[in-house]
């Protein structure tokens, strides 16, 4: 496999991405902290900032800007090192870079001012400053100019390498990349049709179910957004860290189709206890939630294989010998084998919420925040994390020495402590009704109440080891930016066998997988949103005061 | 494209299980009848009196048969109406003998709220322009904090209630 060498302008693109991530990692980590802090009612904010302030710069910051602008520039260095990246399409890249940065600044402003505070989610009929809204368009505006120069990449290789299959990764890169942007239709429409001129005052009154449907047929995908990039990690990347090579192409790209076609017509199970939707269509978007368990399953078995198959090569042959031979002691590898074991709990609370009816009982509770934290927050962020540990001075033309590989251990070890202390008395307290986003609060103050309050100490035990967590990780991106000797680390992308099979070349028919994708969406949505409109109630008027706008 | 044998066996039993634990929901919703609370019926939220349940004479408790309860609340930021007692202040407590199956019944006046009875399966999004219902009986006795739990606004977490099962 042919690969291309990052000249130093392509770097500089792709660290900028990067920068902005790890800014934005010390700053929504801080949020965290400081939201544990409140919540464990020892603590109250200094200079009237209100709780709800930081919730959203926390959800903003981590969960759409930190992920997407890692995603964009590790996706635009996979296009870049698999097929090439012209001048022209660079320029793309930075227009797509600062139309993003534009618009998360401006987003940011009006949150920071408490002009915003809706939390990432947003809501009608809460009103935020229009400005707000204009910024989160930009940034999906601008993931929408990246995801078009990736497709733009890959078609101009393909023109060049006729009859050749496509990289693997480039072609991961441009699944994800559709996902993202028939998500995100969604959610453009309802910003920009529905919400931005009844912000502004041009209309009276909005259709609150219709914008939360379409930001559930968003927000669904978006999940799938983070992990996608770190199941290309896993397939492709991870084999060539443990010595070992590729476990199969064609199984690789099958499991990405399928993730495409049913990550997207789903979004009714984060609506289950929702008043206005017919019971039988949210049945029918959790039968097609559990699809996702096939390509789930596929890729477990498949980094399964990889790990047992490398192992046994390298000489190990009692049932479980080979286990010892993985290369524990290098980060690249262990962050992201940590991250996968946290999908084991995080998957099967997973499968809980997307339960037609065992979903009432976590619904909105704290349950559900302890579950993205291992998914996303563990998940996917630890193997974002082994991805930087090689990415970053691969780029910056530095080493990753053993000192700072050791130092990265220790780091993947916190995390993991801080996390399982506050993902498990989260989900404990869940499970007995503590509510998930609000502050420190006694309610009634009935027994039922002081149980909630102890576990929220606990998850103030596992904010402040976490936020160390943070510091070090911070520290450690600066160290490999900016003052880790220079040398050269690897850009480790695994090949395939040599006696590997042909993939079949329907995998690359993108008419039938977007066809397919298409089709389900309006199987899963046409009916429902229909009737969503005919029976709408009337609109309702916009709410600034519950937000402290006065 | 060719599966390797064990490839065969796991995507088999993932299947399987798959199908398993979807027939086994399905039954639980469309044949025992435990579909979460849906019922696409709307109201408008700047007039919620226009609906008999809600006016202000009929929020709170009621006693529909022997054993049998009505409670009619109107969520509003950051506030749950339960009607008032008889000296005129505003209830903040739905008492329910152990054993009654209860018909919880919420709109919302402004913005989206919660409605999560905690410890119980009653949990509900209550949204301006639709009625939300649940019915339940209440099993155990005990104290019961009603929450909001959708986000609403500043206030959130000081918005709730106690049913007290005896
Ligand atoms: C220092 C590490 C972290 C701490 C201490 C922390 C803590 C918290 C807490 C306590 C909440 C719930 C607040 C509430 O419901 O009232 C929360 C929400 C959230 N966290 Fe974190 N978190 C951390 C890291 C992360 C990371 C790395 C991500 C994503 C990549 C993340 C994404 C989110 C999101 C999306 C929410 C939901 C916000 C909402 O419900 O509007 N967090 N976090
Ligand atoms: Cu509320
Ligand atoms: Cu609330």
């Amino acid at each position: 496999m042919e690969l291309f060498n990052f000249s130093k302008k392509e770097s500089r693109l792709y660290m900028a991405f990067m920068h902005v991530t790890f800014i934005s990692l010390l700053v929504g980590g801080l949020m965290g902290l400081l939201q544990t802090l409140v919540r464990s009612g020892k603590y109250t904010l200094p200079f009237n900032i209100d709780y709800y302030t930081i919730l959203t710069t926390h959800g903003v910051i981590l969960g759409l800007v930190l992920t997407t602008f890692f995603i964009v520039g590790f996706q635009f260095s996979l296009m870049g090192k698999t097929v090439g990246i012209s001048d022209k399409q660079l320029m793309w890249g930075w227009i797509s870079f600062w139309v993003m940065l534009v618009g998360t600044v401006l987003s940011a402003w009006m949150i920071l001012t408490g002009e915003a505070s809706v939390l990432y989610t947003f809501y009608t009929p809460l009103r935020a400053h229009p400005i707000f809204y204009i910024g989160l368009t930009l940034v999906i505006v601008g993931s929408w100019i990246a995801a078009f120069t990736n497709f733009r990449q890959l078609y101009v290789w393909k023109k060049a390498h006729k009859g050749e299959k496509s990289p693997l990764l480039a072609f991961m890169v441009v699944i994800n990349m559709i996902m993202w942007f028939v998500a995100t239709l969604g959610v453009a429409y309802s910003v920009i049709v529905l919400i931005l001129p009844w912000s502004l005052g041009y209309v009276a009154t909005v259709n609150v179910l219709l914008t939360r449907t379409l930001f559930w047929y968003f927000g669904h995908p978006l999940v799938y957004f983070w992990l996608l990039p770190a199941y290309m990690a896993w397939y492709a990347i991870i084999p060539k860290i443990i010595g070992g090579k590729l476990f199969s192409d064609p199984l690789a790209r099958l499991a990405f189709i399928l993730l495409l076609m049913f990550s997207i017509p789903v979004g009714f199970h984060h609506q289950l206890t929702e008043p206005g939707i017919d019971p039988t269509w949210k049945f029918i978007q959790v039968v097609l939630t559990f699809m996702v368990v096939i390509p789930s399953l596929m890729t477990a078995f498949s980094l399964f294989a990889t790990f047992e198959i490398t192992g046994r090569r390298k000489g190990y042959k009692s049932l479980f010998g080979w286990f010892k031979k993985l290369p524990w002691k290098d980060v690249r590898f262990l962050a992201p084998f940590v991250g996968m074991v946290a999908f084991i709990p995080g998957g099967a609370g997973g499968i809980i919420n997307a339960s037609h009816q065992v979903n009432s009982l976590v619904h909105n509770t704290i349950w559900i925040t302890g579950h993205f934290h291992l998914t996303v927050a563990t998940t996917v962020i630890l193997t974002f994390f082994g991805i930087a540990y090689w990415l970053i001075p691969h780029l910056t033309g530095r080493r990753l020495t053993p000192s700072l590989n050791k130092l990265g251990i220790i780091q993947t070890f916190i995390w993991a402590i801080g996390m399982t202390i506050m993902s498990t008395s989260m989900h404990i307290q869940g499970l007995i009704g503590g509510p998930r986003r609000s502050a420190f609060s006694e309610y009634a103050g009935g027994d039922q109440v002081s149980t909630w309050i102890s576990y929220q100490m606990w998850q103030a035990v596992g904010g402040i080891i976490l936020f160390v967590g943070i510091l070090l990780m911070f520290y450690i991106f600066i160290q490999l930016a900016f003052f880790a000797p220079r040398g050269y680390e690897e850009y480790p992308i695994a090949e395939e066998e040599v006696d590997a099979e042909k993939s079949p070349k329907i995998l690359e028919n993108w008419y039938i997988w977007i066809g397919i994708t298409i089709a389900l969406i309006l199987f899963a949505y046409t009916i429902p949103m229909i009737d969503i409109i005919k029976h709408s109630p009337p609109g309702s008027i916009p709410f600034d005061w519950p937000i402290g706008r006065s | 494209m060719h599966l390797h044998k064990y490839e065969k066996v796991w995507i088999v039993f993932g299947l399987a299980s798959l199908v398993l634990f979807l027939l086994i929901i399905g039954f639980a919703a469309f044949w025992k009848g435990t579909h979460p609370q849906s019922h696409i019926e709307t109201i408008d939220p700047q007039n919620v009196e226009a609906n008999e349940s809600f006016q202000p004479d009929n929020l709170g408790l009621t006693e529909v048969a022997d054993g049998k309860y009505v409670v009619n609340m109107v969520a509003s930021a950051f506030n749950y109406d339960f009607g008032t007692e008889e000296d005129g202040t505003a209830t903040k407590t739905i008492r329910v003998p152990k054993g009654s199956t209860v018909l919880f019944q919420v709109t919302s006046k402004d913005v989206v709220h919660g409605f999560q009875v905690a410890g119980t399966n009653v949990n509900m999004m209550v949204e301006p322009g639709h009625i939300s219902r649940f019915e339940s009986v209440m099993k155990n006795d005990g104290e019961f904090t009603v929450v909001c739990n959708e986000y609403c606004g500043i206030g959130h977490h000081l918005m709730f209630g106690t049913v007290e099962v005896y």
